[in-house]
Parts: C-alpha cells; structure tokens; sequence
C-alpha cells in the first residue's frame, strides 16, 4: 500500500471511512489463498511434498524436468503459439474498429458479440474442430459430390505439429473479447472528434483511426491483451482439442504429469509450472519491448503525415477477418447443437441420418439445477469482484491509495500460474482453513480467479475517465459521494456491466475450483459438461456447451445494450 | 508419524472401533443406512452416468443409503483432492466417499497409505465372485489385499469394421494390413492407458517367452525382450492415422475416429464397448470385434475407499450392490454398459444365473467361450519403461 498522508475527511459516516481500506482488504482477501496457491506450487518444484514422504528441498523436479525430451519443443510450441494468437487477434480486432467503428454495419458487429462470447473456449474448439477436420462437416459438405471421397483423407489439419489449428481456435475466441473491451474503452477515448479532425486533415478512415485514436485506445486495453497473451500460452482446454501432441503445449504436458498415477510427477509438474510462469513473464518482457518499437515506427509514421492510399479494399478485408472469426464460432455452436440432436451420423453426409431428442431427454432434466446453482455462484462472485474492483479504485481516485506493482501481481497470478499447478495449495488453504465443501466456498475460490478480469476491465476505462467532470460536478455541489453515484458511475456503465458479465462468464468456465474446493458437493454446468467432453461424445458435449453459452449470454447482453438503452438520448455517450 | 498412524489406531481399541467392520455386516447396514456416499468417477460417458443413477436408486430403495457421483474428467482429480486432505491433516470426514480406480492409481495410493480397508472380501457379495478365472485379487500385478472391491470384467478386444475389412489374427497380420491400408488404424497416445495396453498386447504377440513379462523388468533382459516390440512400433508408425505424427488422446476419441469413418481398427478394453456404442448411436452398425490368437491381455474394473472417507459404511454397502447379481446382469446388458461380469456363474443360485441368461449379448459382442484366453497384466515395470522408452521415441517429436 502507498498510503499518502491525505488525512480521510472527517464525520462522513462509516461507509466513507471504510474506503481507504478496500484496496488492503482486497489484497489481503486475496492474497491467502493466492499466496497459498504459489506456494503450494512453488514447495512441489523444489522437491518438498510431505504427504508424498518428500520433505528434503533439492533440484530433483527441475533437472527431472529438463531431462524430459520434449521441452524444447513444447516451450517453443507455448510462446509461439501463444505470441501469434495475441498479434493476430489485435491484429483483427484493430482493423475491423478502424474500418468500422461508427458506421451501420458496426451495430451488427456489436450485436454479434455478446453470442460469441459466451460459447466456452473448449466447445468453440470442439466446433472448430468439427468444422475444419478432414471428417469434419466442411468435408461432408463437400463429399463425396466434389472431392470424389468415401472416406476421410489422413491430412493433418487439426492437432498440427506447428499449432495452427490451435492458433486460428484462440483467435476466433480472442477478436471478440478485444472487440469487448475496446468498445468499453472508446467511450474514454474521444474517438469520434479525434477521428473527424484526422479525416478533416485529409486521412482515410482506417489511417485517421490508427494515428488518432489506436493510441488512446491501445493503452487502455493493454492489460486485457496481456491477459490474452497470458490465456494462449497457459490455455488447457483448447490446447488438448486443436494443439499437436507429439509432444504438447507445456500447459496441457503439465496437465497430464498431475494427472499421472505416478504421483512423484506431480514434482515434475509443479517444476513445469514454474517454468511456465517464466515463460509467461518473458512472452510478456518481449511483448513490451515489441510496444515500444511499434510505437517508435507509428510516431514516425505519424510525423511522416502521409496520406496514403484510400479505398475500401482494407474494409473489406477487415470484415471479411471479422466474418471469418464470428463464423467459425458460430459454426461451430450450430455444428454442437446439430449433434446434440443428432442419431449416427457417418461420413460422408452431410447431416445426420435421423434427429432425436434423447440427448436432451437424457440431460434436460439435470440441466435446470445446473443453471440455477451455476448462476447463483457466478453471479455472487461477479457481483463481490465488481464492488471489490469499485471500492479500490475509489480510493485510488480519492486518496491516491492504490495497490502497488507487488500487489497487483498477487492478485493477477491465478492467471499467469497453470491451474492445476496452482489449486493443490488453493485447496489446501480452504482445508486448513476448515471452511465446509460447499457453495459459500466455491464462490469464494472463483473470486480469486474472476476478480483479476473485472478489476482489469474496470481498471483502464476508469482511469481515463475525464476528470474535469467530477470538477464540474464539486462545482455544482456535488460531494464525493454524489460524484461516483450519480456522475462517474452511470457514465461508466458500460465498462462496468462489461465487467460483470467477463467475470459472470469466468466464474462459469471454472471446472477444477469448483471441482475440488468443492469437494465434489457443488455441481455444475461446467463440471458436467468438462466430465462428459472427456467421454467425447458429441451429442452430450453439445447439450452442455449450449447450456454454458445460455448461461453466459445474459449478462453480455445487457452489458453490450443497456448502456445503449439507458444513454439513448445522450449523443456523446454512443460509444459507451 | 503418518507411518505409524495406523499402529497407534490399533493400539487404542476406542479409535478403532470407530472404523466400521466389514466383518460385522449388520453393524456395517446399520451404520450406513441415511449416509450420503461422494462416488468419484469418471464422468465421460452417458452409459455409465446412467448405471451409476440406477445402483443410487437401488441402494436408496434397498438400504436407505443416497449416492451422489461426483463426475470426474480424470481419476486423478480424487486423487487431488485425497492428497490435499493428507497435507492438510483432514484424516476424518473427507469429501471422497468411493472411488472408481484404475490399476495405476491404485498402486500409487495403495502406496501411499490413501485407502482404507481392507474390506472387500468380507463384503457378502463376495462368495459369488469369480476368484478363480477372473482377475480380481490382484490389479496390474499388485495385490488388492481387500483395498478394492471388483465390479466388472475387462478383456482386450480389438473393434473393426466389416464393412472394411476381416478379423486380423496377430500382430504381424495387423502390420501387413496397416501398410495395406495407411491411415487406417492408431492407438490412443501413451502414456493413456489404452495405449499402453495396445503397447503391451503388442508385446504379448511377439515375445517368444510371455512368462518372462510378469517378472520386475529390470530382472529379465529388458532390451532383448522388448527388441522385437520397437521394431514392430517402428515400422508400424509410417502406417499409422496421420503418419503416427499426432493420435489420439484417449479411447473415446479413438472411439470417435471410428464412427468419423477415420480409422478402420482400434483397441478397446470391453467386449461390449462396441454393442453399447452402436445402440447409442456412436458407431457404425458394421463394427464388430475379434481377438488375437494366443489371448488378450484381461483385467478388472475396481472401487476402492479413501482412508479420510465420511461415509465408510455407506461405501462398503454400494461395493457390495455392485457385486449382486442383479447388477452385474444389468451393467452386461450392451443397452446399459454391456460390461462383463466379475462373478462365477457355478456359485450363483439357479434364479441369480437365469438374469445372466436373459441378457442378450450384443451384435458385435463375441461370446464369452469365442473370447479366447485371459493373458494377466505383465509386471507394472515393464509398462512403465515402455512408456518412458515409447514417449522418448515417438511421443515428442521427429
């Protein structure tokens, strides 16, 4: 804590004097369980695991780690996969705002979002996968009519050596979820005068866009492309369905050490983990170093003031990207609950031989109770992560405290630390802290995880908030209080609810928290659908992704059009 | 300290007496009737999902007792949450009540003093059990000592389909098709244990001596005797699905490979696996099954107790449910599981074995006297460098 000597004005009444004490209380909430969680990652590495009889620290995990033949080529396999992913879904994201932002068709594109987003990364793989396999429905479309085939051709296009596949499924997933927090930041950004004076000068949209605005906009979604960049290279789920095997990411060979009856390679694993975290931290170092030269090139490219070439030859490319990534997507979900009603299905038809509802008979029912206990917890975490996020950067905003690089890094480890590394120490804190397997629990393990992405999203659109307003508003007799609630607040609510439904959507996804702090007590949506997508049987994993999509769809919804709603009479709030 | 744990509850009478006896059955009912047993098992198929519903509603109805499965994507993950317990010094009331175990977990927690027991053989289903012919008293080699309690069968068994091609009496006819037919046939990526097993059927095919294979590896000549193996792998890879440069990851998706029309041949370890995919729609109706000449590798599906469980009584009621004769004949339905049975048709009373009778078998489910011999799991050793060796060779690259 940086606690400037700013003395807390004095009879405000308790709520106020609390304040200053979120931003500790957060960390301090959070770093337990987080700190157990490291720790229970980092003793394992060194050889220390007591219920296992290793108690003497010592190199062994590592060097039994580097002995492993596949390391290189599964840490080159993690970077690149992980680098390209982030580049070419900013890449995407970048281009479909210049060429679109503030026209017609980006309306659709807005709409488009909230579908996309709430389809779980594993099901958009399995439809990905469905969609571009050599059995897959591309190939049925086409069979045997064009290719001339009966049966399947043996290409290697999903689970190639070099990741594509991997790397075009996080993309698909990764443009939407940039295009989010983007459009939750332009409102900070002045975009619409910045672009009008650009083109005023003689620019065309897309390069008045990215002199103008990409700036602004790109140092406040800097942590969400880190986020993103830290998602593709620790990412499981979507690794173990598109990614090569021979040998895997690092991320899902961790996955398969702790799984490993052999309970001694779960040192290896923790070992594992640790490298992965520096690997993260490096792809971050270099990601950094790439801003600044980038950065360099644009000021060039800027002061240059050349006009360039215009037409709508980027437009187009650009939506056609766009299309692309929202169509693999949605693709794949309408391929997922194609089989979800599907009889046998062979190769080469292009659709099943016969519907039937028995997949949803068989888990219809089941299904309800799911929702019900999966949306009672997300939203609870969500909720506490959102007051959370408000209260620290209130307090930020008032008393300058805010939670120093130190804290912030406690608080973002749960998503640089692989999972399954890091819940062992998570779990054993909840133990030893004897909380009761149970609802209260999972939602508090899922806070540790949602509170990183709501306080991240919130964070950069709060901090560029114009504060002249809150000047204006003191002028007008506004106290502090009067100023978040009624001024800064409502204006922000849009990156708020986007918040909300990022966090709703994380708390979702969760599968080994709820599993294991847990204790097997809470079931649901996700725990059923992950147990099953191990089975791989299609119909049962597409009942499921559907039902998580459903669950997750809410909020992204209203947070992408209640602002509209709410601010519909409020012109300079559009972007909003 | 853990160590002598077990020591000091036998020293003291009162703490023992808090463990329920298996020996004193009634005492065991008693204690589990309104128990809620945790059943920690794999979640990843329909079938079995149901199964395990229909044994709650039977011992709910019969002894009083609620099962609630918790659904697994991996064994591991109760494992997980045993060892956290462990480290957290929770050695009463955990989460995990039953487990669905396999070979290897068990070895590992069996070594690490994670079970409780023993119990099964004084589980009054017991006297039905096959103890003779069927694999049940010890588990990839190492002895269940009463640690776990069988509840089905399990037999290599290769799937394939007639629509493609004929039955393939051994692993040099398998060779000679594969580089027939390129693309046609993979095995799930080791160390998955289907792999593993196919690795080790393999391995049967092609030693001269198979009783050198249940001896520790390290006591034979471990690179004579798997020589022949690595040469028949070698060249067999250029052959496989995908030139053998990606498989894959477990038996359910080599199952779904099949259905996609992909591959031809895989491996499975249930002779009804086939039957009850194709009534489920997650086949061809063409698959049908055979086994190598010479017998295929056999072994048990097991339950065992976490030695922190809540609810021990309840547990032992639910192993024993699953050793009636009533689901025994119900899990070999191939429209339920079609999962053989681990009981001796000569102990069961006449009415016990008509069930057994009555159940139809399957299409593609070989009968039990056309299954051929059971060959037992080789000495856990020779699985694990085969693994290490085959991960070294093909699993990480070119």
């Amino acid at each position: 804590m940086r606690a400037r000597a700013l003395p807390a004005p004095a009879g405000r009444g308790a709520r106020l004097r609390l304040l200053p004490a979120v931003p500790l209380l957060t960390v301090a909430v959070l770093t337990v369980p987080v700190g157990a969680g490291l720790l229970g990652t980092a003793l394992p590495a060194i050889g220390v695991m007591p219920a296992l009889g290793h108690a003497a620290p010592g190199l062994g995990p590592f060097r039994d780690l580097f002995a492993w033949p596949g390391l290189a080529d599964a840490l080159r396999l993690s970077a690149v996969t992980g680098l390209a992913a982030t580049a070419l879904a900013l890449a995407v994201t970048v281009a479909i705002l210049a060429s679109w932002s503030e026209t017609r068709a980006f309306g659709a594109i807005r709409r488009a979002l909230a579908p996309l987003l709430s389809v779980p990364h594993a099901a958009a793989a399995f439809g990905l996968a469905f969609l571009i396999a050599p059995s897959g429905w591309a190939m049925r479309a086409l069979s045997p009519w064009a290719t001339g085939m009966e049966r399947p051709p043996d290409w290697l296009v999903v689970q190639d050596p070099w990741g594509l596949a991997l790397i075009a499924g996080l993309v698909a997933k990764e443009v939407p979820f940039l295009l989010l927090m983007s459009i939750a930041a332009l409102g900070q950004t002045d975009a619409r005068r910045a672009a009008t004076v650009a083109r005023s000068l003689g620019h065309g949209r897309e390069a008045g866009w990215l002199r103008a605005v990409f700036p602004r906009l790109y140092a406040q979604i800097r942590l969400p492309v880190y986020v993103v960049l830290a998602y593709s290279m620790t990412v499981v789920d979507v690794a173990a369905i598109l990614g090569p095997t021979t040998p895997p990411p690092l991320s899902v060979q961790i996955v398969r050490w702790m799984n490993d009856p052999d309970l001694a390679l779960r040192l290896r694993a923790a070992a594992g983990a640790v490298v992965q975290l520096a690997l993260v931290a490096a792809a971050l170092g270099l990601w950094r170093a790439g801003e600044a030269g980038v950065a360099a090139l644009g000021r060039a490219w800027v002061r240059s003031g050349r006009r360039g070439p215009r037409g709508r030859g980027p437009a187009a490319l650009s939506l056609a990207l766009a299309g692309l990534a929202a169509g693999v997507v949605l693709a794949g979900l309408g391929v997922l609950a194609l089989w979800s009603v599907a009889a046998f299905w062979a190769f080469p038809d292009a659709a099943p031989e016969a519907l039937t509802l028995r997949s949803w008979a068989r888990h219809g029912p089941e299904l309800a109770r799911l929702l019900a206990t999966t949306g009672a917890i997300a939203g609870l975490a969500a909720l506490a992560a959102l007051v959370l996020a408000v209260g620290c950067l209130e307090a930020e905003t008032r008393y300058g405290l805010s939670i120093r690089r130190g804290g912030l890094w406690i608080l973002y480890a749960p998503l640089l630390v692989p999972q399954v590394a890091f819940l062992p120490g998570l779990q054993g804190a909840f133990l030893t802290a004897g909380t009761t397997p149970g609802l209260v629990a999972v939602t508090a393990a899922h806070l540790v995880f949602v509170f990183p992405y709501v306080f991240l999203s919130l964070g950069d659109p709060w901090r560029a908030w114009d504060a002249r307003l809150a000047t204006v508003a003191r002028s007008l007799g506004a106290g502090t209080g009067g100023v978040l609630w009624r001024v800064r607040l409502p204006m922000l609510l849009g990156p708020a609810l986007t918040a909300f439904a990022v966090g709703f959507a994380v708390s979702v996804g969760q599968y080994l928290p709820t599993l294991l702090v847990g204790g097997g007590r809470v079931a649901t949506v996700t725990t059923e659908a992950v147990a099953l997508a191990a089975g791989g049987d299609r119909r049962a994993i597409g009942v499921h992704a559907l039902a998580q999509t459903g669950a997750a769809l809410l909020p992204f919804a209203l947070a992408l059009a209640l602002p509209r709603l709410v601010w519909r009479n409020r012109r300079g709030m559009q972007d909003a | 300290m853990i160590r002598t744990l077990p020591a000091a509850l036998v020293a003291l009478p009162g703490l023992a007496l808090a463990e329920p006896d298996p020996a004193d059955w009634d005492a065991v009912l008693e204690a589990a009737r309104g128990q809620t047993v945790y059943w920690s098992a794999w979640g990843g198929s329909t079938a079995t999902n149901d199964f395990i519903a229909w044994v709650g509603e039977r011992v709910a109805e019969d002894h009083g007792v609620t099962v609630e499965h918790v659904k697994l994507a991996d064994t591991a993950d109760a494992v997980s949450r045993v060892l956290a317990e462990k480290s957290a010094g929770q050695d009463t009331g955990g989460a995990v009540d039953l487990i669905w175990i396999n070979g290897e977990n068990f070895a590992a927690m069996k070594e690490a003093d994670l079970l409780f027991g023993p119990f099964a053989e004084d589980l009054p289903n017991w006297r039905y059990v096959d103890v003779e012919g069927k694999p049940v008293r010890t588990d990839f080699t190492v002895p269940t000592e009463g640690y776990e309690s069988p509840w089905a069968a399990a037999q290599v068994v290769f799937m394939y389909d007639s629509a493609d091609m004929e039955p393939l009496p051994s692993m040099a006819a398998l060779l000679d098709w594969a580089k027939a037919n390129p693309g046609r046939f993979t095995y799930p990526q080791p160390p998955d244990f289907l792999g593993a097993t196919f690795l080790k059927q393999a391995l049967y095919g092609l030693v001269d001596d198979p009783e050198v294979l249940l001896q520790p590896a390290d006591e034979a000549d471990y690179a004579a005797v798997t020589a022949p193996l690595w040469d028949f792998v070698e060249e067999l890879t250029p052959h496989l699905w995908r030139q053998g440069r990606a498989y894959p990851q477990s038996g359910p998706r080599q199952l779904q490979l099949m259905a996609d029309d992909e591959i031809d041949l895989a491996i499975s370890f249930s002779p009804g696996e086939a039957s009850a995919a194709i009534a489920d729609f997650r086949l061809p109706d063409t698959v049908r099954t055979f086994v190598s000449e010479g017998g295929t590798i056999g072994n048990a599906s097991f339950v065992a107790i976490p030695y922190n469980a809540s609810a021990k009584a309840g547990a032992m009621v639910v192993a024993n449910v699953l050793l009636s004769p009533e689901a025994q004949a119900h899990a070999l339905d191939p429209e339920v599981l079609g999962y053989g049975t681990v009981l001796d048709m000569g102990k069961l009373p006449p009415a016990a074995r008509a069930r057994f009778e009555e159940v139809p078998l399957g299409v593609a489910t070989l009968p039990p006297e056309a299954l051929g011999p059971t060959l037992p799991e080789p000495h856990p050793s020779w699985m694990e460098r085969i693994e290490a060796d085959w991960i070294a060779r093909f699993g990480t690259g070119d």
